[in-house]
């Protein structure tokens, strides 16, 4: 055994593991197990109540038909890319549900699950994917930011939007979401020292999905991405993301901490991405099949089930009815989008600028008269 | 009395205190800027004056500098940000380029970038490697960005503070090595439009097109030619992007010749663009190819080096006889 991996093992979060993304690692927040078991944790107590996990419960529902649906839709051609969220469900409404009405969320593109608890309308998502525009979705009436595909920038952004609520003494904070790849860009270090050293009220939310498309975990880190943030001086946890309730807890807990001024916390929701990085890749070509298997016994909606099966918190009706209002979602979402028109050619100018230039005005005016100049032309 | 003699300098930081006073909004980022006052003396006394929250000394990051600042603007803030010389603007080009240009564009007009990102350009100064670059092609290449040179005292007093009330993201290049050059301003009088180019010099035989650094230059060269009996009307650009070309087509028409001079290395550089405009607009009217007067295409040398690598008052001469002798 070389010297690397001796250090690798030393480091490695799941002691015994064969495999070190394994989740029943002792730092791990869990409030409901696999099995769909209540648990307590010491330090993250949650009190819900019924209605309210029913409505998680329909949150994760809803949000995996909607992206059943999306892949479907781009399977046959409607939509040019999807970027799934499959498996992880469970991180992005439970992140998404712990944010106060006045905080504002800066997603990655794959944040559905968020948007859909901020009240977006799917169809301003799936225009994004079709190629209708760059999200149709207004960021500031949602407090949801504009997907960023440029991986981690956007963790400055919300770095920065804390730094102006603090300026103006709003009790608010800003989240953070990421993913693990991004832990490795120098720009999402930067936000974790600016959020520091300013002691901004943001909460970073890494989504720890295993895999930067293809290229696994420990490629990133060789330590637990929770551990970082100790480096950076704020608390960093572990929690089960695909346990709903304990990233509402811990997301809760997190902002609560944010909004009082005591800083930045990064959680790191352990997850895994079921599906495929986006509809473009083939996740056959760098990971085994038993592993998805392993993971699918840890599906974050199937425990949420058991749950309230098992305690009487909701009836099979209840599930029906679920069902059937994902079928008109998924309905609604495929009219939606085959029905979306093709922006105007004349869009591309319209908003470069607040304040248009006349080089660019002039360009767009040539542009028009080009495309008249075929009217009433025989094609 | 409401005229006094300013440096660019001391213009630029009157003109930001200006800013500062004028919109509770506005906050100036970047590194040394606060206690030291930035390591041009550029934002001296502002922060003693503005307190910790507007002025504010940033770790040392430049992406972090202009990805907290996008945060800020989406949040309403105006953020100047200070980038303390021209090759240390890279680390943010990402931010630059991704973000701060394409959001008002990927909004659909939603979230307005009002940011000014301040950067000491061009050489001239005996600095070591990256401190006397002229990167405003890549800015000025980027859609969703506005670029302006300033290269005199008036313009830079005027310039900054109409950068920082204007809605769009800005880059405002500064002349380092003309910091200190003097005129008189007179902060009662009314500024004419940021994006507009001016010609400073009448002439009929040849326009010469300058900015920044590079204007007093040309006016030197112009001052030289009329001794030699030619006549060399000098426009300074001042708008790098959008550039504002009517004055230089309207004075190209008069001269039939046209020269463009910069700092930065010629090939696809701003002289690139404009030769193409003005050949495209001004075609019937020329004597001679619009000809470019610029660095060469190597990264800028070692100080011993750089005067023979900027141009000067004799390269720009040797120009002018050039296009006469067509």
């Amino acid at each position: 055994m070389s010297a690397l991996q001796q250090t690798t093992e030393v480091v490695d979060p799941v002691p015994g593991a064969d495999a070190p993304h394994l989740p029943g690692q002792p730092d791990l927040v869990q409030l409901l197990t696999p099995e769909g078991e209540r648990v307590e944790h010491p330090d993250y107590s949650l009190d819900v109540p019924d209605e309210e996990l029913r409505g998680l419960y329909r949150d994760l529902a809803l949000v995996r038909r909607w992206d059943v649906e999306a892949t479907a839709l781009q399977r046959q051609g409607e939509l040019g890319i999807w970027a799934s969220l499959l498996g992880q469900e469970a991180a992005q409404v439970g992140a998404g549900r712990a944010l106060a009405e006045g905080d504002m969320a800066f997603p990655t593109y794959r944040e559905h699950g968020v948007a859909w608890t901020r009240g977006v309308d799917p169809l301003h998502v799936m225009s994004l994917f079709r190629g209708v525009d760059m999200g149709g979705w207004d960021p500031v009436a949602t407090r949801f930011n504009l997907y960023t595909v440029v991986i981690g920038a956007q963790c400055l952004h919300a770095t920065g939007y804390a730094m102006g609520l603090q300026r103006d003494g709003a009790e608010n904070a800003t989240l953070a979401f990421l993913g693990d790849g991004a832990t490795s860009q120098g720009e999402v270090n930067e936000a974790l020292i600016w959020a520091a050293t300013f002691a901004a009220p943001v909460v970073f939310f890494c989504q720890n999905n295993q895999y930067a498309i293809s290229v696994p975990i420990e490629r990133q880190s060789r330590v637990p991405l929770f551990q970082r943030a100790a480096g950076f001086g704020f608390p960093g946890v572990r929690v089960d993301g695909n346990d709903v309730l304990a990233v509402l807890a811990v997301t809760r807990a997190a902002l609560a901490a944010a909004r009082e001024g005591q800083g930045p916390t990064f959680i790191e929701a352990f997850t895994y991405r079921m599906g495929a990085h986006t509809t473009s890749d083939d996740p056959t070509r760098y990971r085994l099949a038993s592993e998805l298997e392993e993971w699918k016994l840890r599906d974050p909606i199937a425990r949420l089930k058991a749950h309230l099966a098992r305690s009487g918190i909701a009836d099979s009706a209840f599930f029906d009815e679920v069902d059937a209002e994902g079928d008109e979602l998924a309905a609604r979402i495929r009219s939606g989008t085959l029905e979306m028109p093709d922006p105007a050619g004349t869009e591309i100018f319209d908003h470069v600028y607040a304040e248009q230039t006349p080089p660019l005005a002039a360009q767009r005016a040539e542009f028009v008269a080009y495309h008249a100049s075929f009217e009433g032309v025989e094609q | 009395m409401s005229t006094e003699t300013l440096t660019i300098g001391k213009a630029l930081n009157v003109g930001l205190r200006k800013a500062l006073e004028d919109d509770p909004k506005v906050v100036l980022m970047g590194e040394d800027i606060g206690r030291l006052g930035g390591v041009f003396r550029i934002t001296d006394g502002l922060q003693k004056d503005f307190g910790e929250a507007r002025v504010v000394d940033t770790p040392l990051a430049e992406a972090g500098i202009l990805g907290t600042a996008v945060g800020l603007a989406m949040r309403g803030y105006r953020p100047v940000c200070e980038i303390q010389f021209d090759g240390f603007v890279f680390p943010a080009y990402n931010q630059i380029v991704t973000q701060v240009a394409k959001i008002h564009a990927r909004s659909r007009g939603r979230l307005p970038m009002p940011i000014v990102i301040r950067i000491p350009f061009g050489g001239g100064i005996g600095a070591v490697e990256h401190h006397s670059e002229s990167p405003e092609a890549y800015f000025a290449h980027t859609a969703g960005l506005k670029v302006v040179a300033v290269s005199n005292p008036v313009d830079a007093y005027w310039g900054i503070q109409q950068a920082v009330a204007h809605p769009d993201p800005i880059v405002f290049l500064e002349p380092k090595r003309r910091y200190w050059e003097k005129a008189e301003v007179d902060r009662a009088a009314t500024p004419g439009p940021l994006f507009a180019s001016r010609v400073v010099r009448g002439g009929d035989d040849l326009t010469l097109l300058a900015y920044g650094p590079m204007v007093k230059t040309a006016l030197q060269a112009a001052q030289v030619a009329a001794e030699e009996g030619r006549s060399v009307e000098v426009v300074d650009l001042r708008t790098l992007s959008p550039l504002d070309l009517e004055p230089v087509f309207e004075s190209v028409r008069r001269t039939g010749r046209c020269i463009v001079v910069h700092e930065a290395p010629v090939s696809l550089g701003l002289g690139a663009e404009i030769a193409a405009r003005v050949t495209e607009t001004c075609f019937h009217s020329l004597e001679a190819p619009v000809l470019r007067v610029g660095g060469y295409d190597t990264p800028y040398p070692p100080s011993k080096l750089e005067e023979e690598y900027l141009p000067d008052l004799d390269r720009v001469l040797d120009a002018v006889d050039r296009s006469m002798g067509f």
